[in-house]
């Protein structure tokens, strides 16, 4: 009894859970520092002004004339194009559902299973999707309303690649909205009723300011996962070679996921192309994060904004 | 079951404040209300006076906060609430159909037991009620805004900074500011849900100070746990019990001689 608070010793399995957990997280970083460190090292000497700036000859397998601007342009603007549709329909989506719909109701629950099975589907499905629905169906009937000579509409396109991958990331943006919109104390709904507005003019002025932070977190993991996304615009807009910059939402366009694909099964010589593939890489994952960037500091400006109260 | 005691309530023959005079405002006449199938309040029938406080106490979960929400019609907003009965504002049926519910709540206003600041600056926390209704020239909100922070007695605590944060008060100064944002607006009721009951014993003392200067201008219906309260500030006090109103009755007398064993044993502590 006298010992009573002295430690019985090595607590062998609490170290051990200790030391397996610490493991795991290690090994991650590892393979994170593997993957970076090899891109930026390999990738560096590929890299340089007239790479990110000139618009490629057809050859792009050589090292002196492999040129990425056209890549670029591409990636970034179904980026944004995508982000255009998918915030508005994304929000108004989980609008409906916390704010009208009723939680019981087996219509919400239908939409709710439907949102979360649409997480789930790979993305070539969408690809397909977008081919069949976008180009095939839609494309050509607008083709056909229109009396166009030739297909216009109804052809790959970065309209419809971007429309693709919006349909794919919009359960990403419901669900960040959806959580965001319930992050809001139910008072302030409240008070703002009890002060005679109306539901609409509640949910327009006091419910989406507050949830705006909310909704760009869903718009920067929508950017994340569509960035890098080849898949999806194989088969709706993007295009082996172009030798001009895109130059209306109907052209196909050059994409640096679907490049670095090209790259690695085109190549006629891969030892000569591979800094090209390397080099390539790195701008895809810098565009990543640049795309990304601006999102998070849209989003702390926000944050600013409303703890100061305008 | 037996009849209500006050099923029409006769009102007092002694007033609480003769000089004021007792006109009635709100009249509950059988008002019953569900959640889903399970009465929460059982055949209410009560009448509040213009121009003085009433009290609601009872123990948790008695319904009188329900009731207060039927006032301003906020028990709509739940699902699986239904009404029976009625409730009549100035001789006007509340519950009718030709009824504009943003009317009703602008003539009814609200302050909550959580201070519920909108994440804006002071100012538009009170313009914003303002807008709702019309109210868009600068010099106007700038002079309901100074009038109504006057009123809620903050102004002199926040003049200096009405474009901060009002989340950057305190939550004595929060819920003045949420009373300031209630009477912009001009109800003639106040209904008041435990408006107290999260503050410190001065800031509490500062809202019963404001209630008092308050029942001037307004109608006043609060809603408390704090049975000294009930009897420092108000003028009737109706106590539930169950989902039924036990006694309603001249607040002094409640406290001093009620009808009721069941008031009796709630405001000398035996229960609730």
């Amino acid at each position: 009894m006298k010992h009573r608070f002295q430690s019985q010793g090595f607590n062998f399995g609490s170290a051990f859970f200790t030391g397996l957990t610490g493991l795991a997280t290690a090994l991650i970083l590892v393979f994170l520092v593997i993957i970076l460190g090899n891109i930026f090292l390999n990738g560096w000497e590929g890299l340089s002004w007239r790479f990110v700036s000139t618009i490629p000859k057809k050859d792009f397998f050589e090292p002196g004339s492999a040129a990425v601007l056209p890549m670029i342009v591409g990636t970034t603007i179904r980026v944004f194009v995508m982000t255009l549709f998918v915030i508005p329909v994304g929000v108004i989506t989980a609008i409906y559902l916390t704010e009208y719909a009723s939680t019981t109701s087996l219509y919400t629950r239908i939409i709710r299973a439907a949102v979360n099975n649409l997480a789930g589907v790979p993305s070539i499905v969408f690809g397909l999707f977008g081919l069949g629905f976008f180009i095939n169906f839609i494309g050509k009937n607008l083709d056909q309303m229109m009396n166009a000579s030739g297909p216009h509409f109804g052809q790959p396109a970065v309209l419809w690649a971007s429309l693709t991958l919006a349909v794919m990331t919009l359960p990403v943006v419901i669900v960040a909205t959806e959580e965001s919109l319930k992050a809001i104390a139910p008072g302030l709904r409240e008070a703002s009723l009890a002060l005679g507005a109306t539901k609409l003019q509640t949910i327009w002025k006091i419910v989406l300011p507050n949830a705006l932070p909310g909704i760009m977190t869903g718009a920067i993991l929508a950017i994340s996962r569509a960035a890098g996304e080849v898949a999806p615009i194989m088969f709706t807009g993007a295009a082996y070679y172009m030798a001009d910059l895109p130059k209306s939402p109907t052209d196909q366009f050059m994409d640096l996921g679907y490049h670095i694909y090209v790259l690695s099964t085109q190549s006629p010589d891969i030892e000569k192309t591979r800094p090209i593939l390397y080099a390539t890489v790195l701008v895809l994952l810098l565009l990543t994060f640049a795309l990304n960037a601006v999102a998070i500091v849209v989003r702390s400006r926000m944050r600013k904004a409303m703890r100061a109260g305008h | 079951m037996p009849e209500p005691v006050l099923q029409k309530i006769a009102m007092p023959e002694a007033p609480a404040q003769p000089t004021t005079g007792t006109v009635p405002l709100i009249e509950a006449d059988k008002l019953s209300l569900y959640y889903g199938q399970s009465k929460a309040l059982k055949e209410i029938s009560l009448t509040i006076p213009e121009k003085l406080v009433t009290a609601f106490i009872g123990p948790s979960g008695c319904g009188k906060s329900t009731f207060l929400r039927c006032f301003n019609r906020m028990n709509d907003l739940i699902d699986g609430v239904r009404i029976e009965g009625q409730i009549n504002i100035g001789g006007h049926d509340i519950y009718g159909d030709d009824v504009d519910v943003i009317e009703l709540r602008k003539r009814v206003g609200m302050v909550f037991q959580k201070s519920n600041p909108f994440p804006k600056s002071i100012y538009e926390n009170i313009a914003y009620g303002l807008r709702l209704h019309g109210i868009k020239a600068k010099s106007e909100l700038d002079g309901i805004v100074e009038h109504s922070l006057k009123g809620a007695a903050l102004w002199d605590e926040v003049k200096e900074r009405l474009n901060a944060s009002a989340l950057g008060l305190s939550g004595g100064q929060q819920q003045r500011l949420c009373i300031a944002r209630t009477i912009a607006i001009k109800p003639e009721i106040i209904l008041m849900d435990e408006p107290a009951s999260a503050l410190d014993p001065i800031a509490t003392a500062r809202i019963e100070e404001l209630i008092l200067e308050l029942k001037e201008q307004f109608t006043i219906v609060i809603v408390t746990h704090n049975m000294q309260q009930a009897a420092r500030i108000s003028d009737y006090t109706a106590f539930f019990y169950l989902g039924t109103l036990v006694e309603f009755d001249v607040t002094s007398k409640i406290f001093t001689a009620p009808k009721e064993r069941q008031t009796e044993d709630y405001v000398t502590g035996r229960f609730g």
